[in-house]
């Protein structure tokens, strides 16, 4: 257990009263339950992968050949994509490029890019343009802690707008790692999430799936963000034991799609998750594949 | 691939039920979907930082009574705070040397290099039972009695013959592994942080399969999230295997010989 972590609840009682059903049991080992999870039906779409290379240490994963491979082997069938050069890099035309052509050069398909735009760099505009006229991408990558703005600031709010009349999907990245081990020299505050919700209810046509949020947003709070507008979640930073089980106890299903967060994080971590929660017959499918399927499909 | 796993670090907070044995049906429950075989457990319903002599017996009962309920699944660990030296010692006694318990649990009473701790350490060692000190280094601050690995490398170096599981390997574990890395009677507990690509990897290059351990801390986590640090580790199978049980059969064959229990 780890003492003073703010953003997440220590007595998770009320949030895991869930009801188990029959627990289908794994005598031995868990690799096995690896392979169940990865061989379910008719798809798997990882909405939280990134490529290139994290700015602090080396990954097992941090090569696109490497990372294709890693998410075939556990049966995802389509990984969304942003860049980790896109948290630090100024030049973030070209992070782009790069990413688009990484995204074609390999995995036949598999790979689709979400561009990166930091509305407090100059005619970012373009950018977003860029990302959906020249890449044609479906949707764009937003990391506000690492590019210092608040969810109240009129940029976003522009941002968010011009992305929703583009029929842009916007991937917003709460937080990228733990705030306790991050390094001296790149502490990121994990955004404030309260100004979210009235900043999504004034933008029509917005699709928003927030990356890396459950670690801090649960309960009412979760819901009202949901109720917003057309918003889902990933389970990259779900935590707590039968967690996805609990999630669904509170959380609409058609709203929670699957992310790993990989290379950064093991991708087994969310693969396991589905695993470990008993599960009703529609759900695995929904978070697995059919919900982000859908969501991507509206793009006008 | 099957792996027997033991899980080295549970608690029965933050899962649901109302009693301690309801709350550890259910956790084997859960355990028993991703195929964990044994559970080691501590602490009880309600958490102290801090706890009084009072606090600690009604943990500690609170743990007895839900392994006692399940001998076959779980072992318990014992919850003591240092700046309560005797009724620490007279825990160990009640819960280790004449219950079923095999280990000790040290939170955040105290930092782990103080003297404090040396006459429940070396009454663990006696016992034979595995010393679980929680360390952790938080760049936003850790709490006043918050022991770090560093912390962790002192107390070790003073009782060469006691076995110490370095609980989160410190968080940041990137600097956890190198503080307790030249003391080898400091096992890395992997549990706990967030399944950080590489972490595994890096304990098993720089101290060797034999002293990493898997753990948890569900319910607080997930099993997922922590297993899939060993699943998902760039290390031979044969590293997996010793990460997933061997390293903590071995480890708690001792004690558990003492007690007649055939694992
Ligand atoms: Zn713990």
């Amino acid at each position: 257990m780890k003492p003073d972590q703010s953003t997440f609840s220590l007595d998770r009682r009320d949030f895991l009263k869930v009801a188990v059903a029959a627990a289908g049991v794994a005598s031995l080992g868990s690799t096995s339950a690896l392979q169940a999870a990865a061989a379910a039906p008719s798809g798997l779409i990882d909405t939280n992968v990134s490529l290139s290379r994290w700015p602090l240490r080396r990954l097992p994963c941090d090569d696109t050949a490497a990372l294709v491979a890693k998410l075939r082997a556990n049966g995802v069938t389509q990984a969304w994509a942003g860049s980790f050069d896109g948290l630090l890099h100024r030049d973030i035309a070209t992070v782009n490029t790069r990413l688009a052509d990484e995204c074609r050069r390999h995995g036949k398909g598999l790979l689709v890019p979400f561009g990166s735009v930091n509305p407090k760099l100059p005619d970012w505009e373009d950018d977003l343009r860029r990302c959906a006229e020249v890449h044609r991408m479906p949707g764009i990558r937003l990391h506000p802690g690492y590019h210092g703005y608040r969810f109240d600031d009129p940029d976003f709010a522009k941002l968010l707008r011009l992305a929703a009349e583009r029929g842009l999907l916007v991937q917003l990245v709460w937080i990228m790692e733990d705030r306790r081990m991050m390094h001296p020299l790149l502490q990121v505050e994990p955004p404030d999430l309260k100004p979210l919700a009235e900043v999504i209810k004034k933008t029509p046509g917005l699709r928003l799936e927030i990356l890396n949020v459950l670690k801090g947003l649960h309960g009412q709070s979760l819901l009202s963000l949901l109720h917003a507008g057309e918003v889902f979640v990933e389970i990259a930073m779900l935590e707590g034991v039968g967690g996805v089980a609990g999630l669904l106890e509170k959380t609409p299903l058609n709203r929670v799609l699957f992310g790993s967060h990989a290379p950064l994080f093991y991708f087994e971590s969310a693969l396991l998750k589905l695993k470990e929660s008993p599960l009703t017959e529609d759900q695995p499918r929904a978070i697995r594949c059919d919900n982000a399927r859908r969501l991507l499909a509206k793009k006008s | 691939m099957n792996y027997e796993i033991w899980d080295v670090h549970t608690h029965l907070a933050g899962v649901p039920g109302t009693t301690p044995e309801e709350r550890l049906a259910k956790l084997l429950q859960y355990a028993d979907r991703v195929g964990i075989a044994r559970l080691c457990v501590m602490m009880g319903l309600k958490w102290n930082y801090d706890p009084t002599p009072e606090f600690m017996r009604k943990s500690n009962d609170e743990a007895l009574q839900a392994v006692r309920k399940f001998p076959d699944r779980a072992f318990g660990f014992v919850y003591v705070n240092p700046k309560h030296t005797q009724a620490s010692l007279d825990e160990l006694n009640r819960c280790v040397r004449d219950g079923p318990m095999v280990g000790v649990k040290l939170w955040c009473a105290l930092h782990c290099n103080d003297p404090l701790l040396d006459p429940i350490v070396a009454r663990a060692a006696e016992l034979k039972a595995i010393v679980a000190q929680h360390c952790w280094i938080k760049i936003t601050g850790n709490l006043p009695g918050e022991s770090t690995p560093m912390d962790m490398a002192e107390l070790a170096a003073r009782h060469p013959k006691a076995t110490f599981s370095c609980i989160h390997t410190g968080g940041d574990w990137e600097r956890g592994i190198r503080a307790i890395r030249p003391h080898p009677n400091v096992y890395a507990d992997i549990n706990g942080g967030d399944p950080t690509a590489g972490f595994t990897g890096m304990a098993v290059r720089e101290l060797g399969a034999e002293r990493v351990l898997y753990g948890s801390d569900a319910g607080y986590r997930s099993f997922a999230s922590q297993l899939a640090k060993v699943h998902g580790a760039e290390i031979p199978d044969t590293a997996k295997r010793l990460i997933f049980a061997g390293n903590t059969k071995r480890l708690l064959r001792p004690i558990l010989n003492e007690k007649g229990i055939k694992v």
